[in-house]
């Protein structure tokens, strides 16, 4: 039987990608390994993560007959497929894409092992409200389609809940940022939240904090990556909180989490990164239902609605939407200059920045 | 939306011109070589690129941990601006003896010359993304920004109005028009920059009056490399990332400076600098900060409608204007 795995492997986004890959072909590997009935094979179509090339490398692994696929890792990519793999009938778990509107369309074959944005978004304005106390928020995206989705998120439910909150936006492309700077200074807000990836803001953050500008600052999980402390400076960035429908995998103490992290780096001769386990889950999900004696694809998506079992990330068990059951949203914090966990949202304590 | 314009005045009036003055700095290369060649070089901005890491490498091979102050300072700083001219200026040169002076030698039309210099263009972004950085700079990423140590601590020297003014902006801006009335002085009052003006006005004369087009075209290369190399540097001291496609946004940016202040006219460079930097910062904070480019481009158009040949008008034998 195969099952394929369909995502980046090259271009600029393609660590998450290999990120899964790894976890998926792991928990594969491990699996053939106890001598099964059925073998499994795992195949890999690299979409670079690009929503153009993704067609085509979905189309490949229909005509190669895959039985499951584990992916698309971005909700772009998701977006341009998600019709093709239901007319053909492929179940698939995406680790990582967590537009919202993917679980709004009624596909039967779509399931994901993240909470979605509506979660993250609702996660991080609670932050803003019950953490931070803040009265005054101002809300900057980078104008990328998974940026603009959560800050809409969190803008709209602030306003409505009567916080005053003022909104702007930054180019990728571009490395000054100071009208929003300048815009943040002028408005003087208790808090920030910036919706969007780390690169972009780091130097946010870095502009802002040389500025002067010392309120709280609150972001997602594409901002999530130790890289906003490099680009913003271990000063720049301390104290931030940063959210993810992610765990800490790495510091987890449960013995099954510690067998895979060093299952992992013993295969790959690397350390397990974001979405690694979440990929690893994914696989186990469709080898669970192989196991079970199911070796269509049919078979296998009604396998999906009913299955319950505990993963290394989360619970798998899904709702009839395809979304994860489990969406509890994390936070994190930079606190002397490393990324530490904090926790669930509605248990956060704070850490003491220096 | 006015009130947002009044309040924030001093603080973007400021930051425009710091952005305007590193526009202005790269506008001078784009306006050099047309003014001479009546060539847009395309690759120009990755003059400027080559500048920052330049700046980087130099910054990395003397390795200090915090930021300077006091003579230290003087000397990296003075160390990273030779590197990244000398860096930016060499690139230039071998561009222009590699890509632009077998096409001149042959003839071959303008187009040619254009579609060169976006090749180059390409070839050098690449050349960095997938060699130069992993290599060099941060191996595993040569697609991602890469931070730049802090070279000086940013620190408020006084203020207008509400707007704030910080020791390296200060810099940036007083550094540009320094280099512009040096720049001005070597094209109008020296031999060589008569060389230069004469090549611009009529090649096939200035040949004849014994000047060497070669030497002029490849001098003019080399200057405007430096100027963009500086400008390097700046960029690094200021917002301190860099990536290998920072010079392509950067470069359109410096080349409709150039044109706003009149192709192929030094002053105007600096002149469309500094306006490009205040419209887009002005207008952002009117509208928001995603219609900077919006409004500088609708701005451009305007000017261009009423002054075709931009504010200060073409032609670099008539810098004096």
């Amino acid at each position: 039987m195969t099952l394929g795995f369909i995502g980046a492997q090259t271009g600029d986004n393609a660590q998450l990608g290999i990120n899964i890959y790894n976890g998926a072909k792991l928990a594969v590997d491990q699996y053939n390994k106890t001598n099964p009935k059925t073998k499994v094979t795992l195949k890999p179509y690299d979409t670079a993560g690009d929503p153009a090339i993704a067609p085509n490398q979905v189309n490949k692994a229909i005509q190669d007959k895959v039985q499951g696929v584990i992916g698309l890792p971005f909700s772009g990519e998701s977006q341009a497929v998600q019709p093709t793999l239901e007319k053909a009938e492929i179940p698939n778990i995406s680790p990582s894409a967590t537009d919202p509107t993917l679980g709004k369309k009624g596909f039967k074959y779509f399931h994901r092992l993240v909470a979605n944005d509506d979660a993250q978004g609702a996660a991080d304005t609670k932050m803003m409200t019950d953490v931070y106390k803040a009265k005054k928020v101002y809300v900057v995206d980078d104008n990328q389609q998974y940026s603009l989705g959560i800050a809409n998120i969190v803008f709209n439910t602030l306003k409505s809940g009567g916080v005053s909150v003022q909104r702007d936006k930054i180019d990728p492309k571009a490395s000054d940022y100071s009208s929003t700077v300048n815009k943040i200074k002028a408005f003087n807000p208790d808090a920030i939240f910036y919706g969007g990836y780390y690169a972009e803001g780091g130097k946010l953050l870095k502009q802002m904090r040389d500025a002067g500008v010392t309120a709280k600052f609150q972001s997602d999980d594409g901002a999530n990556d130790p890289n906003i402390i490099k680009t913003a400076g271990k000063k720049q960035a301390e104290g931030v909180t940063l959210s993810c429908a992610c765990q800490s995998v790495a510091t987890s103490t449960e013995p099954k989490v510690k067998k895979f992290i060093d299952d992992y780096k013993a295969a790959f001769g690397v350390g397990q990164g974001t979405y690694s386990a979440e990929g690893f889950d994914s696989a186990n999900a469709f080898l669970d239902a192989i196991k079970a004696g199911n070796t269509t694809s049919q078979k296998i998506n009604d396998y999906l609605k009913t299955i319950n079992v505990a993963g290394i990330s989360k619970q798998i068990q899904f709702t009839p939407q395809g979304e994860v059951k489990a969406n509890t949203i994390y936070q994190f914090q930079v606190l002397k200059g490393k990324l530490e966990f904090l926790g669930p949202t509605d248990k956060v304590t704070l850490g003491k920045p220096m | 939306m006015l009130h947002n314009f009044t309040t924030q005045f001093w603080p973007n009036t400021i930051d425009g011109l710091a952005i305007g003055a590193i526009y202005a700095l790269i506008a001078l290369g784009y306006t050099m070589v047309y003014g001479v060649m009546r060539l847009i070089n395309f690759a120009h901005g990755e003059i400027f690129m080559i500048g920052t890491f330049a700046s980087l490498a130099v910054m990395n091979l003397v390795g200090f941990q915090a930021p300077l102050g006091g003579l230290a300072l003087v000397g990296v700083f003075v160390l990273c601006l030779a590197g990244s001219m000398a860096a930016s200026g060499g690139a230039a040169v071998a561009l222009e003896f590699i890509a632009y002076r077998p096409l001149r030698k042959h003839g071959s039309p303008r187009i040619a010359a254009l579609i060169a210099a976006i090749g180059a263009s390409l070839f050098l972004q690449e050349l960095f993304a997938q060699i130069v950085v992993p290599k060099i700079f941060a191996p595993g990423h040569g697609r991602d920004f890469i931070g730049t140590p802090r070279l000086m601590n940013k620190e408020t020297l006084f203020s207008i109005g509400n707007g704030v003014v910080r020791n390296d902006k200060l810099l940036v801006i007083i550094a540009a028009i320094v280099m512009m009335i040096l720049l001005d002085f070597f094209v109008n009052k020296t031999k060589v920059g008569r060389g230069i003006r004469a090549t611009s006005m009529d090649p096939q004369t200035a040949t004849l009056m014994g000047v060497n087009i070669n030497q002029i075209v490849m001098l003019t290369f080399l200057v405007g490399g430096v100027m963009a190399g500086a400008a390097g540097l700046f960029y690094v001291l200021v917002f301190e990332v860099t990536k290998y496609t920072i010079g392509f946004i950067l470069g359109i940016k410096a080349f409709t400076a150039a044109v706003m202040g009149g192709i192929g006219n030094l002053r105007g460079a600096l002149l469309g600098g500094f306006i490009l930097g205040l419209i887009e910062n002005w207008g952002a904070s009117v509208t928001g900060s995603e219609w900077k480019d919006v409004i500088a481009f609708s701005v451009l158009v305007l000017i261009l409608l009423f002054r075709p040949t931009g504010i200060l008008g073409e032609s670099l034998q008539q810098a004096r204007a």
